[in-house]
């Protein structure tokens, strides 16, 4: 028997998709029979009063969660979000819930021992909800009281050699694509990259030192599975710079009909006949391919690797040898000044272990950034307050026209005083010989 | 129950203290044949809605099954995909980007046993518990915020919306039939984050009243100057309250010049903005954040606003559904919802999805919005 009813929300157990509800209604009574014994640490019916709250907040159309609350654990700042219900009299099992983040391993893989066992200590140490994951790449662990968190913090590093995630003004948590561990696009190690800069700024992760929150994402090709390009203050997207590999004899095979092309993607509907002129070359960004003769050719220099002909033929065509990774700095969402997309900083990067190259640029940005910033600004903003020029001067970078999608196009620019022979210093005097009042 | 300790001494916190390990080392859960084959894939293919196979350079091959989930899990949930993992995949799995679970084995056979398994199970209401697909040219599953459940700015529910939107579009995720992949996201207010900014149809949680302020207590709760100092369109002003007995210093709104971004919200407890009659939804289209053919783009507004109607969200879902099958039947294949829509006009994308043109739809925020006027006189009647 349901502690409280939910009319609503039962309404949410029809229909073919996973129902959240069924499985925490499933989940609660669970927590009553307790079969695997655990000394649960927070009230039984934690989850008896989240469904509670929840309908709550389907039968008023609002939220039920207070603002904040500053918890954590010794010597972080991040990590814990603090949550509070505000209901609690109701609600006794979810005054006290707040958020803890696990720092996930680079591509979301996990072993069912593993995983078994973080979930054993949330049944212990927490409500036994969670999100796999957060948007930003964490393992999400939904409700737990204060007393717990030093007590789940010491298991996870002591038993499980597991930290926390980030939150607040931090490096948040860094997430990347699957890349080299199955996928044949990535040009460089992604999840390695992710795993040592993760670790290598493990002291920005946990401790707020930044104007506002800082993230990495890390895709392995212009694709963009971890869409870097959108949500990442720096933005690492893999790329190559010489010739895509062709074999002539799988191009044939996918003009012939023998592979299905974009990897079957398409297989759930009549679209005809493969046919490698318009669904390749006449949809070629930049136009640089030809079929003639049965043969495929490609004009490297005009390819700016979009990846289309690459996706539709994956038997045929593979990213090229010279591999690396353009860096592009300052996306976010839309607020406070507009939603932004990162922009290309560096075009082309050896993207290695230990990657020295990269965390040169990711310093002198943060250098920058943490002098001008305000309180609250993404790096995106600071960017469009004080001109993208700047971070090409502070990190040391060339400006090339790979820099713009097109010049500027009004003229009012600033030059630097060294730039102007003579310099700005002018004597009025010398002037009015020539120029009369 | 009675408390029990792991061995953190709060009296000596310092003492075995470990901290900054950071996260486990990803290649202790690599399955065996990736971990082998680390780098070294040259292709691969998608057999069957749910089911790819990735073909190495020594000849390996591995088959993946992809499976939806609610993303909101309980530990008993993920205690199942352990049990399937163990049963199929030799102990392992993964999670993808967009929330589905993924397990890989060395066996094809073994992997279309996998995929029946999964479509098999369902909890006891009737929804699926793992339903396969969300591959190629499909809707795959939504990714999403935290909404009422458990976030303190959400003007809509997160992982209610996404139920009914899969739902709705359930069929989408287990064929493989649509033009081009197509991204959903929800985002539970304009914090926005999952990344609705930029993917094919997105939801995005809106307030439309200006912050409530708590006078009374507003002084002792926030920082006034920060929280003015967060307002992108200066509609905050500190000022005095009368309570009668004593007047108080607090913050004023300007109402006209507020578009209920909640920025302030987070800087100040004391201005809370969610209602009833307010909160709703906004729908968004044509964002991607992928290289491929056209640039990385954002999504546009198409909705100004959708009530919240809890528990179903029955116009959001029939919105949804109409533009997906406007898209599905008017693109060309390998076009983007975004690409769609800009080929044809977006006077034209309004017509087909039947959808109303208001004054809210044309952007009056800053630099961004001269950007998005008309300078032309070619358009389309």
């Amino acid at each position: 028997m349901a502690k409280h009813p939910t009319p609503l929300l039962d309404q949410l157990e029809s229909g073919p998709w996973p129902s959240f509800v069924s499985d925490m209604k499933h989940a609660a009574e669970l927590r009553h029979t307790n079969p695997r014994g655990f000394e649960q640490q927070v009230p039984v019916d934690v989850i008896d009063d989240l469904l509670g709250l929840l309908e709550m907040s389907y039968e008023d159309g609002t939220t039920h969660w207070k603002h904040g609350g500053i918890v954590g654990v010794f010597g972080y700042g991040g990590g814990v979000i603090g949550r509070y219900c505000d209901q609690p009299e109701k609600f006794p099992g979810v005054a006290h819930f707040h958020t803890v983040r696990l720092a996930q391993p680079s591509g979301l893989f996990y072993t069912a021992e593993y995983m078994e066992k973080l979930c054993d200590l949330w049944d212990f140490r927490g409500s036994g909800m969670t999100n796999m994951h957060g948007s930003t790449g964490d393992i999400i662990w939904l409700g737990t009281t204060t007393p717990q968190l030093e007590e789940i913090f010491y298991e996870l590093t002591h038993t499980y050699n597991q930290d926390l995630g980030g939150s607040g003004s931090n490096l948040r948590t860094p997430a990347c694509c699957m890349g080299m561990s199955r996928c044949e696009y990535a040009c460089y190690d992604t999840q390695l990259m992710c795993h040592t800069l993760t670790n290598e700024y493990q002291d920005m992760l946990h401790r707020p030192q930044f104007p506002y929150k800082f993230k990495f994402k890390f895709d392995g090709c212009p694709n963009g599975c971890v869409a870097a390009i959108a949500r990442s203050d720096f933005s690492i997207i893999g790329t190559w710079k010489d010739d895509i590999k062709i074999d002539q004899a799988a191009v044939k095979a996918y003009v012939g009909g023998e592979i299905p092309p974009n990897a079957g993607a398409h297989a759930g509907r009549d679209w005809g006949k493969f046919d490698i002129q318009k669904e390749v070359i006449g949809l070629c960004p930049t136009q640089c391919m030809k079929y003639e003769g049965g043969k495929l050719e490609i004009d490297t220099k005009n390819c700016y690797r979009c990846m289309h002909c690459i996706n539709v033929m994956p038997k045929a065509l593979r990213i090229g040898d010279e591999r690396g990774a353009s860096i592009l700095i300052g996306a976010k969402a839309p607020i406070l000044d507009g939603a932004q997309m990162s922009s290309l900083l560096v075009p082309f990067i050896p993207a290695d272990d230990p990657f020295d190259e990269i965390k040169e640029v990711i310093e002198s940005i943060w250098d920058w950034w943490m002098d001008e910033g305000k309180n609250r600004e993404r790096l995106g903003e600071t960017l469009k307050r004080l001109g993208f020029q700047k971070a090409l001067e502070v990190c040391g970078i060339t400006p090339v026209a790979q820099h713009v999608k097109e010049p500027r196009t009004n003229p009012y620019i600033f030059w630097k005083e060294d730039e102007v022979p003579g310099g700005w210093t002018r004597d009025i005097n010398e002037y009015r010989k020539l120029h009369q009042r | 129950m009675a408390f029990v300790s792991s061995g953190y001494n709060p009296a000596k916190p310092m003492e075995n203290r470990i901290s900054d390990i950071g996260p486990r080392f990803f290649k202790d859960f690599l399955p065996p044949v990736l971990e082998k084959n680390y780098g070294k894939w040259v292709s691969h293919e998608i057999l069957e809605p749910g089911l790819l196979v990735h073909e190495a350079e020594s000849g390996d091959k591995v088959f993946t099954v992809r499976a939806g989930t609610a993303r909101l899990v309980s530990t008993e949930y993920i205690r199942e995909i352990c049990e399937i993992a163990k049963k199929y995949a030799d102990g392992y799995m993964r999670w993808t980007t967009r929330n589905n679970i993924e397990f890989m084995t060395t066996s094809l056979e073994t992997a279309k046993a996998m995929k029946a398994d999964l479509n098999s199970r369902k909890f006891a209401a009737g929804s699926y518990k793992f339903p396969v697909g969300g591959t190629g040219a499909s809707i795959s599953n939504i990714v999403h915020t935290q909404g009422w459940i458990h976030c303190h700015t959400p003007a809509t529910d997160a992982s209610g919306t996404v139920k009914v939107i899969m739902d709705e579009l359930f069929e989408e995720f287990t064929n493989m039939r649509m033009p081009a992949i197509v991204r959903v996201a929800v985002a539970c207010c304009l914090n926005m984050c999952g990344a609705c900014h930029c993917s094919d149809l997105a939801v995005v949680g809106f307030h439309r009243k200006p912050p409530i302020v708590d006078h009374e207590y507003l002084d002792n709760m926030c920082e006034i100057p920060l929280a003015i100092a967060s307002c992108p369109t200066g509609a905050l002003k500190p000022g005095k309250h009368d309570l009668g007995e004593k007047k108080v210093n607090t913050i004023l709104v300007n109402q006209e010049r507020c578009m209920y971004c909640g920025n302030c919200y987070t800087m100040c407890p004391s201005l809370p903005l969610s209602d009833k009659e307010g909160d709703g939804v906004i729908i968004m289209v044509g964002g991607k954040v992928s290289n491929r053919i056209s640039m990385p783009k954002f999504s546009k507004v198409a909705v100004a606003f959708i009530p919240n109607e809890p528990p179903r969200w029955p116009t959001l879902a029939k919105v949804c559904k109409k533009i997906i099958e406007v898209y599905a039947a008017e693109a060309n294949k390998y076009e983007r919802l975004g690409d769609w829509a800009e080929r044809i006009g977006w006077e034209s994308f309004f017509e087909k999805c039947e959808l109303d043109f208001t004054h809210h739809l044309i952007d009056d925020f800053r630099d961004p919005a001269y950007f998005t006027w008309r300078q032309s006189t070619n358009f389309k009647f």
